[in-house]
């Protein structure tokens, strides 16, 4: 096809017509689930890039922060400051990065009297790998929330649907790899650059202690058995909690023929906002506040009140029986599978916008 | 077995009825152009032959309900319903990696070896391509397929001349054999005139025109006469009349051509005139 050479006339005079039947080709094997898979992950680079992008940003803020640090703390203890003003003799920044989407509660205390516990000085060196759990997971989020939205909008918007549908893939398999990205992949390979990140903010901070000698809290070992359990249980945790969030999400993209994402907001906040004036009740905000936020009091055991305001978490926080046995589980995922049910007869149905 | 039969095939939007019983049947190893004008039906028909979307009456293409079906008939059957469709983000390797990876009758070897006659590079990415280039890359897609129906919905609308040329060429001297069927919608007829085996006529919804290029040639004859013999050639009933060069262009359908000979000169009429004459002239009451 060099060049277009061939006059009409030149083309009848290979009779094609004429031509015997080509032998049909032997089928191949074909994975079209595997292969849908793969071009999610071509068409949103997102899904790795982001987390990526968190991991650098902490790395080079934990190396500045060991560089622009003399003697007498360690990194750990300085990325757990950094939001402080004052010097870190009179106060203290005290973090929690609760798992349920990464909601950090940040005050500063002034820290007066006796010298902290060592109880306190294990969580203080913890802090700083928990934040970088929430952090991920929160970009884990919200990546996943704009994958959605254009889970089955930009395919129809671009009119590529009408190239995919020419492919013998099913719409079920379709929508199946569109709501396993979200679900499988992108938790996968959040857990997998936040656990290097972890291992490299430890190796900055053991390389700032070599350094500049004696730590504050270089004597206290890094809890790491209880770092990876908390964030692979919070992203597994979290996954399957937000499962019906992202199910609404790509059941509406495949539904909006414009602006999905205010499809997928204004009207549940609308309904909600109309419950709470029709009847004064809340039980529809409530219900979207729990799913959103509420991962957290459902999976781990909620702890008592620190006595002296610095939170503890680990391995004992973890509860796994009473995730698995509560109802809005698995309410939620049943939900999901209804929307993405819905999802896969409107992909079936919808055309190009 | 038939490649494609449809019996009272319909479909109504809210506000219109796009395709109001249309009967076809389409042979195999035959090239089908499906011409009308715009909003006729034609995409109508042909997303429901592709299982695009739900239809009343019957309809089986290669044996298969195509919207019950589809996901089984995909294999066979392929299609471009559009230019440049092709998503913009993939790299044209990856749209080979894709394909071969889904679809058990892909010939990879044979897209890449097509490919290597164009500028399209593997890295590339789509968006990067022009939108003839972007043809190229699906033509090459579809033709390493080993499929029994490709439907063409307006594959070359608003590529140049050149790239139009070149898609109908490659598509006949590399695809087209005997086990094939085509189907193929486009407004510019003349292009595709010498490729066809069968032509069909389609207006507001229902077939106006169903025929064999053969039986074309033997049904509808054009005739250029003089002033003098005007009168005669009105009363053999024209199905149309045009002015040429000052002289009167007749269509007749199923007039037999010894007697239009003396009549002035004889010839077969394009399809863009009997496009004009059957469909142009339905509009204005003035055919039959």
């Amino acid at each position: 096809m060099s060049a277009p050479s061939s006059s009409m006339g030149d083309t009848m005079t290979d009779t094609p017509f004429d031509r015997p039947a080509s032998p049909p080709a032997p089928a191949r094997p074909v994975r079209p689930f595997f292969w849908s898979v793969r071009r999610e992950l071509w068409e949103n680079p997102a899904i790795w890039i982001a987390p990526l992008a968190v991991a650098a940003l902490v790395i080079v803020g934990a190396c500045v922060a060991a560089l622009s640090t003399h003697g007498g703390k360690s990194v750990h203890r300085t990325v757990a400051t950094a939001a402080q003003t004052a010097p870190p003799s009179q106060t203290t920044t005290i973090s929690q990065s609760t798992p349920d989407g990464g909601v950090t509660v940040q005050k500063v205390i002034k820290v007066e009297g006796p010298p902290p516990t060592p109880e306190q000085r294990r969580a203080m060196v913890a802090l700083p790998f928990y934040m970088v759990t929430a952090a991920m997971l929160v970009t884990m989020f919200l990546v996943a929330v704009f994958y959605c939205l254009g889970g089955l909008f930009n395919e129809r918007r671009d009119r590529s649907i009408l190239f995919w549908k020419s492919l013998p893939v099913g719409n079920l398999t379709t929508v199946l790899a569109k709501i396993v990205a979200p679900m499988v992949i992108l938790p996968a390979v959040t857990l997998a650059i936040a656990l290097a990140t972890e291992v490299t903010l430890y190796a900055i901070g053991a390389l700032a202690f070599a350094t500049h000698g004696q730590g504050a809290d270089a004597d206290v070992p890094v809890p790491f058995a209880d770092i990876v359990a908390v964030a692979a249980y919070s992203t597994v945790v979290l996954s399957l909690w937000w499962a019906p969030v992202y199910a609404w999400l790509l059941m509406v993209s495949g539904w909006a023929k414009r602006a999905p994402f205010l499809w997928a907001v204004l009207p549940p906040l609308g309904l909600a906002v109309a419950e709470r004036i029709a009847f004064g009740t809340t039980y529809l905000g409530r219900l979207i506040q729990s799913r959103l936020t509420g991962a957290g009091e459902t999976a781990f055991v909620v702890p008592k009140p620190p006595a002296h305001g610095i939170p503890s978490i680990g391995i004992e926080q973890i509860d796994a029986a009473k995730f698995v046995s509560s109802p809005g589980l698995w309410l939620g995922l049943l939900a999901a599978a209804g929307m993405i049910a819905v999802a896969v007869w409107m992909r079936r149905r919808r055309e190009p916008i | 077995m038939a490649c494609i039969e449809a019996r009272g095939l319909r479909k109504a939007y809210k506000t219109t009825v796009a395709l109001d019983g249309v009967d076809l049947k389409v042979e195999e190893g035959r090239i089908l152009g499906l011409i009308g004008p715009n909003g006729a039906g034609k995409s109508t028909a042909l997303n429901a032959i592709l299982g695009l979307s739900p239809y009343e009456g019957e309809l089986r293409v290669l044996g298969r309900d195509p919207w019950t079906e589809r996901d089984k008939l995909m294999t066979d059957v392929c299609f471009i319903a559009d230019v440049a469709v092709l998503p913009r983000w993939m790299k044209v390797s990856q749209a080979l990696d894709y394909v071969a990876g889904v679809h058990p009758r892909f010939d990879r070897a044979r897209a890449e070896a097509f490919l290597a006659k164009t500028q399209i590079k593997l890295a590339s990415k789509v968006r990067e391509l022009s939108k003839g280039m972007v043809t190229q890359l699906h033509l090459a897609l579809i033709m390493a397929i080993d499929a029994k129906l490709l439907v063409l919905d307006e594959p070359t609308l608003g590529l140049d001349l050149l790239y139009r040329k070149q898609f109908y060429d490659t598509l006949l001297n590399d695809y087209f054999d005997n086990s094939r069927t085509i189907v193929v919608t486009t407004h510019q007829v003349e292009e595709i005139q010498d490729i066809l085996t069968d032509l069909m006529f389609i207006d507001h919804g229902r077939i106006v025109l169903d025929t064999s290029m053969e039986a074309l040639d033997a049904r509808f004859t054009e005739v250029m006469v003089g002033p003098d013999q005007l009168a005669a050639a009105r009363g053999l009933g024209p199905v149309r009349e045009r002015q040429l060069f000052g002289r009167s262009v007749l269509l007749f359908d199923g007039v037999d051509r010894a007697r239009l000979a003396p009549l002035g000169e004889v010839r077969t009429p394009s399809i863009a005139d009997l496009f004009v004459a059957l469909i142009g002239g339905q509009d204005k009451g003035a055919a039959k």
